[in-house]
């Protein structure tokens, strides 16, 4: 049980000397983030719909055109394959564009640019010309929005090869994720749970930055009888659950993926072969997910340490309900407590 | 200044050369001729040799599509004076971005004409280093380049280059009459016009995308369409290489020294088919054909030369012996590219270690070699991202 004193150290906002941590916001994390980022390589640049001086609709670039100026953060016009197809220019005169889609549904216009071009340009130029573009997406549900506001395409990228898919869970790894994602050569779509911005964390402001984050699995919570596989906003449904299965008895792993392309199977496989069980959860559709994909891994790897087929839990085949029956689409803690009922069941 | 579009609607239009070869002294032409007047007879004769040279590539090119060295060839015939007027008046540190009919470009830029089959050849998706050449390598879905000639236009102004009209650096793309009609140029010109990025939309109207008249693409005359996005834009006759030289290099001017995008449409026809799969009798009349032939733009520069006394007989020996070694290269060259240097499939799909490809690699080399893992996809894509 959460004492009143733990709360309050995780939403304090006031950083904490000792460990050189601050408590922040998901949001708030990638601001930061991306403001260590541009600090440490001027080649770094935003580009998005007004991000300027009103810092994004969920002020995520809040201050950021104040501190760079206008060449850096840049106020586009409003056409998403004019940002990606620019960034694109940009890169190959040697800039590292970080371009922001103002919602998850407004990601079509640059479909084309980003796979047909962004995601082969490398390929193309036989590795001459790298692509250090990152395009962050708020996506996801919850929020009781309208058409168009919640989605979650991220598998429509990961299945194109060329694109690396993460997504953060919290804010310390959306601080160090974004940085990873700049500081890659290859080009990042960035999923940011906006159902997810406003929760606080921890987050260290001197953590270094690698590639090891934004590839590897980590396992967030140990567990013996089910892993439950999440990514991005669906970690925080995992871990709910296992609290409601640690009180009916059972214990859960909760593996957060952070990465959709690469998947890290391997450490999918590890725990999988440790519980037998494995339930996958994400908000996008069941039919052609992720968890199709990690599904057939677990079962070409761990067939014999498997103890049910691998279940999955997410939203329908169907358009992305209106706001009123979201959560009917999005997977609850419920239905993934009855998906692990029916993989004990076998 | 004013030619026909075809349909009989005037149209104003730059022509410095009239199509039996006379230097044209409209009014209202002064500083275009200054410009082109500025040539000297070397450099008429080395455009001449460039555009005999492409038209030369484009025969090759297709007699070893016909005899299945290359999979699909999409002939410039027609284009010579547009695409070699224009590149002669680039400098080193220009940027271009073609489409993928842009040979006679790419001959003035001096990329290898083998490397520029390799494409076609099946053997590349590319061909060369764009940054050896300031040359992009093809984009072959319609007008998505431009984009990215507008972004990279746009590094250009903040690499904070000098504003010069010669030491400056500008960039020109160049794209087709079908392309016009696509959200993606739209947007480019519209990046590119409240940047005021250095960029030269270059427009080669060949009348035909494919099966399409632009009577499909377009209800006004298209070099209007530069001016409604803000930018100097002018119509030149296309196979005019004196006018679509001084237009282009007015425009790349401009760009160098920060005055920003123009838009030039070179107004032209495509002689040959789209393609080597394409039929054009399915959709077009020989006479038409017949009408452009008379106004073919390697005779109209030829009439001149030869005019100005500069086509002597040993000037066309030696275009000839060019030609000649342009074709044993090609047809050499091109058959050998497969004895190169093995690549896979796998290579440069990304440029750090990706755990998925590295295990397919790894699976498929062991499979070539006769002893495949199993299962398929072992557990390589480790956390790391699966080099091993």
């Amino acid at each position: 049980m959460t004492t009143m004193a733990e709360r309050t150290h995780t939403t304090s906002g006031a950083p904490d000397p000792a460990s050189g941590t601050t408590t922040l916001s998901l949001s708030k994390a990638v601001n930061e983030g991306l403001r260590a980022a541009m600090r440490r390589d001027d080649k770094v640049m935003l580009m998005g719909e007004d991000i300027g001086p009103l810092g994004g609709v969920f002020r995520v670039t809040d201050g950021l055109q104040a501190e760079f100026g206008e060449q850096r953060v840049v106020d586009t016009p409003l056409a998403e394959s004019g940002i990606v197809g620019t960034a694109i220019g940009l890169a190959m005169r040697g800039y590292r564009p970080v371009c922001e889609i103002q919602f998850d549904g407004f990601v079509f216009p640059a479909f084309n640019q980003i796979t047909t071009q962004l995601a082969k340009i490398h390929n193309r130029t036989r590795g001459a010309v790298s692509m250090p573009v990152v395009i962050r997406i708020p996506y996801g549900g919850g929020i009781g929005a309208v058409e168009h506001h919640s989605e979650s395409p991220e598998a429509l990228f990961a299945h194109t090869a060329g694109l690396r898919v993460v997504s953060p869970s919290n804010p310390q790894d959306a601080y160090t994720m974004i940085q990873e994602a700049i500081a890659s050569p290859d080009p990042v779509l960035f999923f940011e749970p906006k159902g997810r911005y406003w929760a606080k964390g921890a987050v260290d402001l001197g953590t270094p930055v690698a590639s090891a984050t934004l590839n590897a699995a980590k396992v967030v919570r140990t567990g013996t009888d089910v892993t439950l596989v999440a990514y991005g906003p669906s970690v925080e449904t995992a871990l709910k659950t296992a609290d409601a299965l640690a009180a009916e008895g059972r214990s859960a792993e909760v593996l957060d993926l952070r990465a959709i392309s690469p998947i890290d199977t391997a450490a999918v496989v590890a725990s999988v072969r440790k519980t037998g069980r494995c339930v996958v959860i994400h908000e996008a559709p069941v039919f052609f997910g992720a968890g199709a994909e990690i599904a057939a891994r677990v079962t070409e790897e761990c067939f014999y340490a498997l103890e049910a087929p691998v279940l999955r839990v997410g939203g329908f085949h169907t358009p992305y309900p209106v706001a009123k029956h979201e959560h009917e689409y999005l997977p609850s803690v419920d239905r993934v407590l009855d998906a692990v009922d029916r993989a004990f069941a076998h | 200044m004013t030619t026909t579009n075809g349909s009989n609607e005037a149209i104003p239009t730059l022509q410095l050369l009239d199509p039996l070869g006379n230097r044209v002294t409209t009014r209202g032409t002064k500083g275009y001729r200054d410009r082109a007047a500025a040539l000297t007879a070397e450099d008429l004769r080395g455009m001449y040799r460039d555009m005999v040279l492409t038209r030369r590539f484009d025969e090759e090119a297709t007699s070893l599509q016909r005899q299945g060295e290359l999979a699909l060839y999409a002939p410039a015939r027609g284009q010579e004076a547009a695409q070699v007027g224009s590149a002669y008046a680039l400098r080193p540190q220009d940027f271009v971005f073609p489409s993928y009919r842009e040979h006679g470009v790419l001959q003035v830029r001096g990329v290898d004409p083998v490397d520029r089959l390799r494409f076609f050849r099946g053997s590349d998706h590319g061909g060369w280093d764009p940054n050896e050449h300031n040359a992009n390598v093809y984009t072959v879905v319609i007008g998505a380049h431009t984009l990215h000639a507008a972004g990279y236009a746009m590094g250009v102004q903040r690499d904070g280059t000098p504003h010069d009209k010669h030491d400056g650096t500008a960039v020109i793309t160049y794209f087709g009459d079908g392309a016009t009609s696509q959200g993606d140029v739209n947007e480019s010109m519209v990046f590119a016009a409240v940047n005021d990025a250095p960029v030269v939309f270059f427009l080669q109207n060949n009348q035909w995308a494919i099966s399409e008249p632009t009577a499909k693409q377009s209800k006004t005359p298209l070099y209007q369409r530069g001016a409604a996005f803000g930018m100097p834009s002018l119509r030149v006759d296309g196979n005019d290489v004196l006018a679509v030289y001084a237009a282009t290099q007015e425009a790349l001017e401009r760009a160098r020294m920060g005055e920003g995008p123009s838009f030039i449409e070179a107004f032209t026809y495509r002689m040959g088919a789209h393609t080597t799969t394409d039929d054009p009798t399915r959709y077009r009349t020989t006479e038409q054909d017949e009408e452009w032939r008379r106004r073919d733009p390697i005779d109209r520069l030829a009439a001149l030369l030869r005019a100005e006394g500069e086509l002597d007989e040993d000037f066309e020996a030696q275009v000839k012996e060019a030609e000649a070694e342009l074709g044993a290269h090609l047809r050499s060259g091109v058959r050998a590219l497969d004895g190169g240097v093995p690549v896979s499939t796998f290579d440069d799909v990304y440029a750090t270690p990706h755990g998925v490809v590295a295990a397919e690699r790894a699976w498929y080399e062991a499979y070539e070699a006769g002893d495949p893992p199993t299962p398929q996809y072992a557990i390589a894509d480790t956390a790391q991202g699966g080099a091993r």
